[in-house]
């Protein structure tokens, strides 16, 4: 593989900024939870971008163990946030996130 | 231009392209199988990039389990199109304004750097980001937290249940 290092972290700054307008964007909110995961890939992406770049170390496989590490992390966040929008839709029959104001002033 | 330079553009390509569609499509459900093709698509960058046990991982677990959660919740809730009442009017601009000023950082920070990593890179050795080489350096260097993070997998079942029990019926 001869990719250089920084077209791969191109790559996951552009979808990064693709995940941050989702999050803006969007009034969903099982698109907007999708955004962050798209988010949390593309720093996935990077790091194991920076993993590749300091190869033959033994030092750059602590990259992988950290991906493994967010991707067991987000499915844990992924199981708790769904569970909080499935509790949300019974309260308010929605899931707009712009119907969720009851702390409006 | 080699071939990886020509396979690592044609997947970066399909990776935008679907994630640029999971942001527009109005109906949920295309949305989250464009995520899962996006996911797929780095999942071969993993592979590019020698890491095949996260590729794996990705796969199955990005790919397979979240996204089919995602795809149960959606359908159970109904929940494909909500988007229905009148939106902001300065919300898209704002939203773009603020997305070019990311994009405007990142590109300061990767082409304004001084040290400049990489460059040509060094081959790796055999084995490198092979199932045995990762969990080596799991198992030797990170228990502790690979057990910490058993505990939490544990908390957030326990919670996802309690958050989504009914107990309306029982109060009766």
């Amino acid at each position: 593989m001869n990719v250089p290092t920084d077209y791969v972290l191109a790559l996951s700054a552009f979808l990064f900024v693709i995940g941050v307008l989702g999050v803006l964007v969007r009034r969903n909110a099982i698109v907007i939870f999708m955004s962050i995961e798209l988010m949390l890939n593309s720093a996935n992406l990077a790091l194991i971008a920076f993993a590749r770049a300091m190869a033959p170390g033994t030092e750059a496989l602590r990259g992988h163990v950290l991906v493994f590490f967010v991707i067991a992390v987000a499915a844990a966040e992924v199981a708790i946030g769904l569970a909080l929008i499935v509790a949300i839709f019974r309260t308010k029959r929605s899931i707009d996130v712009d119907q969720v104001s009851s702390l409006q002033g | 231009m080699t071939i990886d330079l020509i396979l690592f553009f044609g997947i970066a390509a399909i990776a935008v392209i679907s994630a640029i569609s999971m942001l527009v499509s109005r109906n949920a459900v295309y949305s989250a199988l464009f995520l899962v093709l996006n996911f797929v698509a780095i999942a071969s960058l993993y592979l590019l990039l020698n890491a095949a046990f996260i590729a794996m991982v990705q796969v199955t677990v990005y790919a397979g389990a979240i996204m089919v959660l995602f795809l149960f919740v959606i359908m159970l809730l109904g929940a494909e199109k909500v988007e229905t009442g009148p939106s902001l009017p300065w919300q898209l601009p704002v939203a773009i304004l603020l997305g070019l000023v990311l994009i405007a950082e990142f590109a300061y920070v990767l082409f304004g750097r001084v040290t400049q990593i990489g460059g040509e890179l060094a081959g790796v050795g055999e084995g490198f980001g092979s199932p045995a080489s990762v969990g080596r350096t799991l198992f030797d260097q990170y228990l502790i937290p690979f057990e910490v993070t058993s505990i939490l997998l544990l908390v957030a079942m326990v919670g996802s249940i309690v958050l989504t029990r009914d107990d309306r019926k029982e109060s009766r």
